[in-house]
């Protein structure tokens, strides 16, 4: 067994194409671990954590690494080679249309050959990130920034740049916008209309949006404003500003605001600036505070109700025909064990996840959580489970150095057989988010997830309930038809949003408890 | 309040490119950017060069040293002599090409440049003897460009030498540059024999005041439509110099049969101008100094002034800096040897003549000579290439100086330090190539970019001196 490794200068790509050439080196004869990395500090210290290089490795941020411990010296060689093939490859893909043009080298460079630019998506690495939107911000051009890692001092920065220049700024970490109709970051497609959506959460915005155009009802515009834009340094001032073009907007009749739990007197404001738009406004920010609805806003605690309440209004008081299923089932049709008491939610999605516990907490009362609403219910180990819990795989505990759960099943598909294991597992409550940019076929992923969960509980004796939901369209390229009718074939019991499939798993387990 | 309804999202992708792709799956107009970290992946400059990309401030200095730079109007003026004509030129001075450096760290060939010269200037009588003079302190050195001067590989003026002096009727500086000894074995290149010196001698006696008399007959010439002319008969007026030395000699040899020279003298200069392609480089180096000199000292101006190698260190002048040298390491030029010779033997990148680069010329201005892109190991699709991309990071382009090859674009002129940073597009330098030891001469040619680290020094000055600027 031998380490190798090689280094190419000036050779950057992206972490997403880095993680898929790692993993395709794993794959390789011989191989037993891999790594490609652009060489920056904090990149290098990861691969010295896990052993992978030596202390003696000196690189700068601007060369890629590829490093493997191999069996041997020939294997370790080849895989090498392959992998810088691979990379060569990919960097004279020529299957980009015609309209995508490649020499642009900055976006001042991109400026000056197309003065219509008007919004740039940034996603590049965090550590370069803040520069590049303050440069947008600069040219003129609206910001998405889907990059995480800035810090809170750049976001406040940027966006005072952005507030001052009448210029947008979506992020950081925003991972998910539809702007004048365009699907922007991880988005789903969805079809023009009425509602206009402000969010400091990206899954919120893909259920709201996805829901309503499930039942007929279109989006104006969808604008994200990073999961931090409600903290009080940061005070909402994208939430603000998107308010702001809603309120102007001719397309948007009303709007819906969406967020994590928000800082208090931040919160105050936006419903200050909510009630000037002069258009009604649903908000969910996922607050155990009763605050009562008034003429002007509505306040509800789901991003279900929040996409009802809106229909409603655009149908004259009518509730929308939600999809059924047929896979309604009852305690008496389980051979249950008695240890089998527990929940256990694996999402995707961070906001699903809050919204599970919100719920949850009211009804089967202390939920554990690795991003728990209450810092009591906190996980003591994120990657074991207790009693009910429900874990946001997307969350960074999870992906240092892995794709986000949403591309790759692989942490997911562990983690659900880990809970099949537990005797003491009984339900077990997951979302699958489709859109641009997730998984092309994240149903089939988890049909095989169930799969292997269902052998293993049975060789104990038991059997579980899979509770689930897709977050989607019918229009997004996974198609939300074919997502469900894959789930169903494995037999999961689905909801049409993550409310009620929460609600759906919890009255499994009182069903059982009874 | 933004405004988003205005115009059809037109959007600008950065990072993973299949964001780009989903957007024109839907329908949307997208371009992605072929990104790479900016500054070498720096994060501290990245972030302050964020802040000055289209900076009111710097637009508006860039804008004015530009326009100085384009109005300039460098005209021949006359020889003259190093001692008279060069501001601050003292006996035992001896200038050299790039930024300033110490003799113990010279290169081969400007050593054996300043023994010659020192023999040439009769301070001493063999190369032992110059040697011990320089060792004792007695000749002084000092950088061609800060006496308003450029030489090209050694570039070592010492007082006695005839000087073009080319003034620029604009704005009323004036730049001055040695006249060309031709190829082989020449003093730029090291060479100090017997010969080297006698040729120095005469070109001094004899062919400065004939070059004179034959201007002072024709009046001064006007250079830029020179310059402009020889760019459309396949020069770039760095490593080709052929026409322009032709369009130069036609003036010159009007103006001779006019002047009160006897035919000896004119014959001598005829054919010595005429043995030598390069003969006009020395004056369009001056010119191209002269020009950019008239935007040097703009406060704010990210533009370059000048760059400059010595044969140790290359180094770059920046309009808002004025005064202070930007410098790294200077490169050894991978370019094309001639036989028996390779980049063992080469000298580091040497001589001011990346004026001509930074001024829209030379390797900027490529595509107008398909002669020699083989030479400096390309092909005509190459200059041309190279030339349009340099555009990218320029302030401007220079109307004056057009390209046919191109539809006649005007060249890429005045590099912004921003863009350089900002794109990794480095600037493009035709260089000939000196052998490291004193006397051999050009061993090759190549293309070689400015080094990235120079402009990356630049930034910080210049963020401070923008911010503070209020």
């Amino acid at each position: 067994m031998l380490k190798k490794y090689l280094i190419r200068k000036n050779h950057y790509c992206d972490s997403v194409l880095l993680m898929k050439v790692a993993a395709d080196l794993e794959t390789l004869p011989g191989i037993l671990q891999a790594t490609a990395i652009m060489a920056t500090a904090a990149n290098l210290e990861l691969a010295r954590t896990v052993d992978l290089i030596d202390d003696t490795i000196e690189a700068q941020p601007n060369n890629l690494l590829l490093a493997v411990i191999a069996e041997d010296e020939g294997a370790a060689t080849k895989a090498l080679s392959q992998a810088e093939e691979n990379i060569e490859k990919a960097g004279s893909n020529t299957v980009a249309a015609r309209n995508l043009r490649l020499e642009a080298k900055s976006i001042e460079m991109s400026v000056s050959q197309d003065t219509e630019l008007n919004w740039a998506l940034i996603s590049c690495p965090g550590e370069y990130a803040a520069a590049e939107a303050k440069k947008a911000l600069n040219l003129g051009l609206n910001v998405m920034l889907f990059s995480d890692n800035v810090s809170i001092q750049e976001e406040v920065e940027i966006k005072k740049i952005g507030r001052a220049a009448d210029l947008l700024v979506m992020g950081p970490d925003c991972g998910t916008a539809i702007i004048n109709g365009l699907p922007l970051g991880f988005a789903n497609v969805v079809t023009k209309g009425p509602v206009g959506i402000a969010a400091a959460s990206g899954t919120g915005l893909q259920q709201v949006s996805s829901l309503l155009t499930q039942w007929g009802v279109g989006i104006s515009q969808a604008i994200g404003t990073g999961g931090r834009d409600l903290s009080a340094d940061v005070g909402g001032v994208a939430m603000t500003e998107a308010i702001k073009v809603l309120g102007e907007d001719a397309q948007t009749e009303m709007i819906i605001l969406v967020s994590k739990p928000a800082n208090k007197e931040v919160a105050e404001k936006i419903f200050a600036v909510a009630r000037e738009a002069e258009k009604p406004v649903i908000v969910c920010f996922f607050t155990t505070e009763k605050i009562s609805s008034d003429g002007l806003i509505q306040f509800v605690t789901t991003l279900d109700e929040a996409a009802e309440i809106a229909y409603s209004i655009v149908n004259s008081g009518d509730l929308p025909k939600r999809i059924t299923f047929g896979t309604e089932v009852t305690s008496q049709s389980s051979n249950q064990k008695d240890t089998q008491k527990y929940l256990r939610g694996v999402y995707s999605g961070g906001t699903f996840c809050y919204e599970t516990q919100f719920i949850l907490n009211e009804v089967l009362g202390r939920v554990w959580s690795s991003t728990a609403l209450d810092p009591a219910q906190s996980l003591k180990d994120p990657w074991l489970s207790q009693e009910h819990t429900v874990i946001d795989l997307g969350d960074d505990v999870f992906t240092q150095g892995r794709p986000h759960p949403m591309i790759d099943h692989r942490l997911r598909h562990e983690r659900i057989l880990q809970e099949a294991s537990d005797p003491e597992t009984a339900v077990i409550l997951f979302d699958v988010v489709i859109g641009f940019g997730s998984h092309a076929d994240p149903a089939s992923e988890m049909l095989r997830s169930i799969q292997e969960a269902r052998e293993i509980a049975a060789k104990g004796g038991r059997q579980i309930y899979f509770v689930g939901f897709v977050c989607g369209t019918d229009m997004d390229p996974q198609n939300l038809k074919l997502q469900i009718e894959t789930l169903q074939s494995a037999g999961a019991i689905l909801a049409d949003s993550n409310a009620m499939a929460a609600r759906q798993a919890a009255s499994l387990i009182i069903a059982s408890s009874k | 309040m933004p405004k988003l309804k205005n115009k059809n999202s037109n959007i600008l992708n950065i990072g993973l490119k299949s964001f780009a792709d989903n957007i024109q799956d839907a329908g949307g107009l997208v371009t992605h950017v072929d990104w790479q970290p900016p500054a070498g992946g720096d994060i501290n400059i990245g972030s302050k060069l964020a802040d000055l990309v289209n900076n009111e401030r710097i637009e508006k200095a860039n804008k004015k040293a530009f326009s100085r730079y384009l109005d300039a109007n460098p005209v021949l003026e006359g020889v003259g002599i190093a001692r008279d004509d060069l501001p601050g030129m003292t006996e035992k001075l001896i200038l050299h090409a790039g930024p300033p450096l110490e003799w113990e760290v010279m290169c081969g060939p400007m050593k054996g440049a300043i023994l010659g010269a020192t023999i040439y200037e009769g301070w001493a009588s063999n190369l032992t003897d110059a040697e011990k003079l320089v060792l004792g302190g007695g000749v002084q050195f000092d950088s061609c460009h800060h006496h308003n001067a450029v030489g090209p590989m050694a570039g070592v003026i010492s007082p006695s030498m005839p000087v073009w002096i080319i003034n620029n009727t604009i704005h009323g500086n004036q730049a001055f540059a040695t006249l060309n000894e031709g190829l082989g074995k020449v003093l730029r290149f090291g060479a100090n024999s017997s010969d080297v010196i006698e040729r120095l001698k005469w070109m001094e006696a004899g062919l400065a005041p004939m070059l004179n008399a034959a201007i002072q007959e024709t009046g001064a010439i006007e250079l830029k439509p020179l310059i402009s002319q020889a760019l459309h008969m396949g020069d770039e007026v760095h490593n080709r110099n052929a026409a322009a030395s032709s369009l130069l000699i036609k003036k010159l040899i009007v103006g001779a049969l006019g002047s009160d020279a006897v035919p000896d003298d004119i014959k001598d200069m005829v054919s010595f101008i005429a043995g030598n392609d390069h003969f006009f480089l020395n004056i369009s180096m001056s010119s191209c100094k002269v020009m950019l000199d008239a935007a040097d000292g703009m406060a704010n101006s990210t533009m370059v002034t000048a760059m400059a190698r010595n044969g140790v260190k290359f180094g770059i002048r920046v309009s808002g800096l004025p005064d202070r040298w930007f410098t790294t390491t200077a490169p050894v030029v991978d370019g094309l040897y001639f036989p028996g010779y390779s980049k063992d033997d080469a000298a580091a990148d040497l001589g001011d003549s990346a004026i001509t680069e930074t001024a829209g010329l030379g390797g900027f201005a490529m595509a107008a000579s398909p002669a020699i892109t083989q030479f400096v190991g390309g092909s005509p699709a190459d200059g041309l290439a190279q030339s349009q991309n340099m555009q990218n990071i320029t302030i401007g382009r220079n109307h004056q100086f057009t390209l046919p090859a191109l539809d006649f674009a005007p060249t890429a002129a005045g590099i912004d330090v921003r863009k350089v940073v900002d794109t990794n597009i480095l600037p493009i330098v035709n260089t000939g190539i000196a052998h490291k030891e004193a006397g051999i001469g050009q061993i090759g040619a190549g293309i070689a970019p400015a080094p990235l680290d120079v402009f990356i020094q630049t930034i910080e000055p210049i963020h401070d001196s923008v911010m503070s600027s209020t």
